[in-house]
């Protein structure tokens, strides 16, 4: 006996809009199995892992400000996505971003002014579109797999990073730790509300994903993205270049990366350390999917997603649940909420095999 | 217009609902126990430098009972994170909060400044606020009583160091070791390979396995993982744990560990908060003050190497000997500290040069 996954021929509308609440009540039965088993009220568990983080102010601010970098990453990826380019190298273009900005902010520190902070987020931008470019021409020169090259590209990104705050950038000043400089003021986010922490890059999130969506639904450029992911036969046809494509997809999706790298570390770090980001990246990928690769999905997917970063501390802090239950726990709302929108497009066919002599 | 104001009326109504519960996260009353947090860089574990900390929480649990209460959160990212968690628990009425990695000194002030009634303990770091304490301990004069195991159980006259990043406090071990060594064998060499992790068993492994391969008989390390102790089991060669008693990953390997000991400090600090007495200071205790030690030397290690270890353990306890007593000349022949001087804490803090012994370049 096999399984088989086979595309549904008709999807049901009311099925896609149900999928999620599918999804969340299954989490919320396994929740309950879960915190039961390990003798936490489950009610209480749900209730600190879903809604405590945003009970004040200050964690609805931490909510939104972890979703940022999520939401510019995923929101880059899933124009490369939908025309079926592989970049899986966000982390090393948010790596390089947030380098090529920092950069930007040390060389000019203690002889600075109101330019400094647009320049570092150019340049930021302009640091994960080169690091993106790499791959994109391996793959238009030599038909380089850029779904291996991207991802190495990442680990070189970290090496870079690492070398540079242990060497050459190192705080002339911090005994020698790998630390640069903290910025001066003109070279941090303003905070929007006060109270918490969060910046600016939050509202430059929310742009770029509308700016992305007109993009995907209202230009002609976009369209050719479209058409050569779901029909690359029709694409080619047409007269649309492959290559184009898969440039624009880096160039899009590094630059939204490098941002993202740059407004990480302007708004809240304020200097560079060796490890910058818990894997924003990568998580950007589930976040992208999460979302249908749809701009209005991406944007609740990553709210999503940083809500289980947030709620996961909460369950170690209020009811000192160990870190792997709460790995597990997120690995089930994925599981679920993924695994329904699976079924909802396809379905599980028992087959048979025919015996063989 | 009214749509404009029922959003106004929503907005205003959660500012309310937030306040009203962040008022009930006020600090704790007189007659509840005590609240102590600890901000874990990694998983606990079976092992390692977390796991020390973690032990030392149990030990506040077991001497204080019922009068305290801990609570700790593993896995903190020395980034953005850390400064959430480290204000989460502040908030949520914690009034003495570990903060147990480097990474976490920038988010441990800007947190202090907004709690002035917390008391905060930060290791490793050089930061101190009004409420802001640092803590470290002399993990060097451990690994300069290990070096002394390792110089006379070395049959080869080379020995290997599995080592993170070349930061003074890595550098700082690796002389101490290399001066232990030398202080009973003088034609002994140490050899280091930087693995640029603090934690990764594989690249551990890869660098204990080269070492080994290059004639290395026993290993030390400067990371934090087992991987190195299981190396040398395997590859019938010795090895030195680090942080943690490490005997139970390679018990015919394992010569010893030079591990760390917070639970007395953690018990002081516990207290002089009780009492209202806790002030902004910087803790750099050693073997005397019991925070550092080397784990039950192993069944291999002979009579006289133990006496031997014994006795210096005893004089660098007593201030009698410092394993930076002049000379101390590094390996490009240039005296660094003149004879009959100790070295200075500001030099061992910012250390950049190997000591004779060690072979190889410093990378820069």
């Amino acid at each position: 006996m096999l399984l088989r996954l086979e595309p549904r021929q008709f999807t049901s509308k009311r099925m896609q809009y149900a999928s999620p609440l599918i999804a969340a009540v299954l989490t919320l039965i396994a929740g309950v199995i879960l915190f039961s088993a390990l003798g936490t009220d489950p009610v209480v568990a749900l209730h600190t892992f879903f809604v405590r983080p945003l009970t004040s102010l200050y964690g609805v601010g931490e909510w939104a400000l972890k979703a940022t970098p999520l939401l510019l990453c995923a929101i880059g990826l899933s124009v490369g996505f939908r025309g079926n380019v592989w970049n899986i190298g966000a982390e090393g273009q948010l790596t390089m971003g947030a380098v090529c900005g920092s950069g930007v902010a040390l060389a000019f520190w203690g002889d600075e002014g109101p330019w400094l902070l647009p320049l570092m987020l150019f340049v930021g931008v302009l640091g994960g579109m080169a690091w993106g470019a790499i791959p994109s021409m391996l793959k238009n020169r030599f038909n380089a797999n850029e779904i291996l090259t991207s991802l190495m590209l990442s680990y070189v990104a970290i090496q870079i990073l690492g070398y540079l705050v242990h060497g050459p950038w190192r705080d002339p000043e911090g005994f020698n730790f790998p630390q640069t400089r903290i910025f001066g003021d003109d070279g941090i986010l303003p905070v929007l509300l006060e109270g918490t922490r969060l910046h600016l890059g939050a509202v430059l999130a929310v742009i770029c994903t509308i700016i992305v969506w007109i993009f995907m639904s209202r230009t002609f450029q976009g369209f050719k993205v479209s058409v050569a992911g779901q029909a690359p036969a029709a694409a080619a046809y047409a007269g649309y270049s492959r290559k184009k494509v898969i440039l624009l997809s880096f160039l899009v999706s590094g630059g939204l990366a490098g941002l993202a790298g740059i407004v990480e570390i302007a708004g809240t770090i304020n200097q560079l350390q060796p490890i910058i980001s818990p894997g924003y990246g990568f998580a950007a990928i589930i976040v992208a999917f999460l979302g249908r690769l749809h701009p209005l999905g991406i944007f609740f997917a990553s709210l999503l997603m940083s809500l289980m970063y947030l709620g996961g501390e909460q369950l170690q802090i209020h009811l000192n649940l160990p870190l792997a239950v709460t790995g597990v726990f997120q690995g089930l709302l994925l599981f679920f909420v993924l695994g329904s929108d699976v079924l909802v497009r396809y379905r599980i066919r028992l087959i048979s095999q025919p015996k063989e002599a | 217009m009214t749509k404009l104001k029922s959003w106004r009326s929503l907005v205003a109504g959660l500012a309310v609902v937030a306040v009203a519960i962040a008022a009930g996260f006020g600090p704790a009353r007189a007659a509840d126990p005590l609240k102590v947090a600890f901000v874990y860089v990694s998983p606990i574990g079976d092992a390692g430098w977390t796991f020390q900390h973690d032990l030392a929480r149990k030990a506040i649990e077991a001497k204080f009972g019922d009068k305290i209460k801990t609570s700790y959160v593993e896995s903190v990212g020395e980034g953005p994170d850390a400064e959430r968690v480290i204000r989460q628990l502040a908030a949520d009425g914690n009034q003495l909060i570990f903060t147990t990695s480097f990474g976490y000194m920038n988010p441990t002030i800007k947190v202090a400044k907004q709690f002035p009634n917390v008391t905060f303990a930060h290791a490793t770091g050089y930061k101190r606020s009004d409420n802001v304490s640092t803590y470290l301990a002399r993990f060097y004069e451990g690994r300069y009583l290990a070096g002394i195991i390792a110089g006379k159980m070395t049959k080869s006259n080379t020995l290997g160091y599995v080592a993170a990043f070349p930061i003074p406090e890595v550098v700082r071990g690796i002389n101490a070791f290399a001066r232990g060594v030398r202080s009973v064998n003088p034609d002994a060499e140490v050899r280091v390979v930087w693995v640029s992790s603090w934690y990764d068993p594989g690249k551990e492994r890869e660098a204990a396995d080269t070492l080994i391969a290059n004639g290395a008989d026993v290993l030390m390390q400067h990371t934090d993982s087992t991987a190195v102790v299981q190396a040398a089991q395997d590859r019938k060669v010795y090895a030195i744990g680090y942080h943690s008693d490490m005997k139970k990953y390679g018990p015919k390997a394992h010569l010893t560990a030079s591990t760390h000991n917070w639970n007395q400090f953690y018990i002081d600090k516990v207290q002089a908060v009780m009492d209202g007495t806790a002030k902004s200071d910087d803790t750099w205790g050693g073997i005397g003050a019991g925070m550092v030690e080397l784990s039950p030397l192993g069944d291999m290690v002979p009579a006289d190497v133990r006496k031997l270890v014994e006795t210096a353990s005893a004089d660098i306890g007593s201030g009698k000997l410092h394993p930076f007593a002049g000379p101390v000349v590094d390996n490009k022949g240039k005296t660094r500290v003149p004879a009959g001087e100790n070295i200075s804490d500001g030099d061992l803090l910012g250390m950049q040069y190997y000591v004779e012994g060690v072979v190889g370049d410093l990378p820069k």
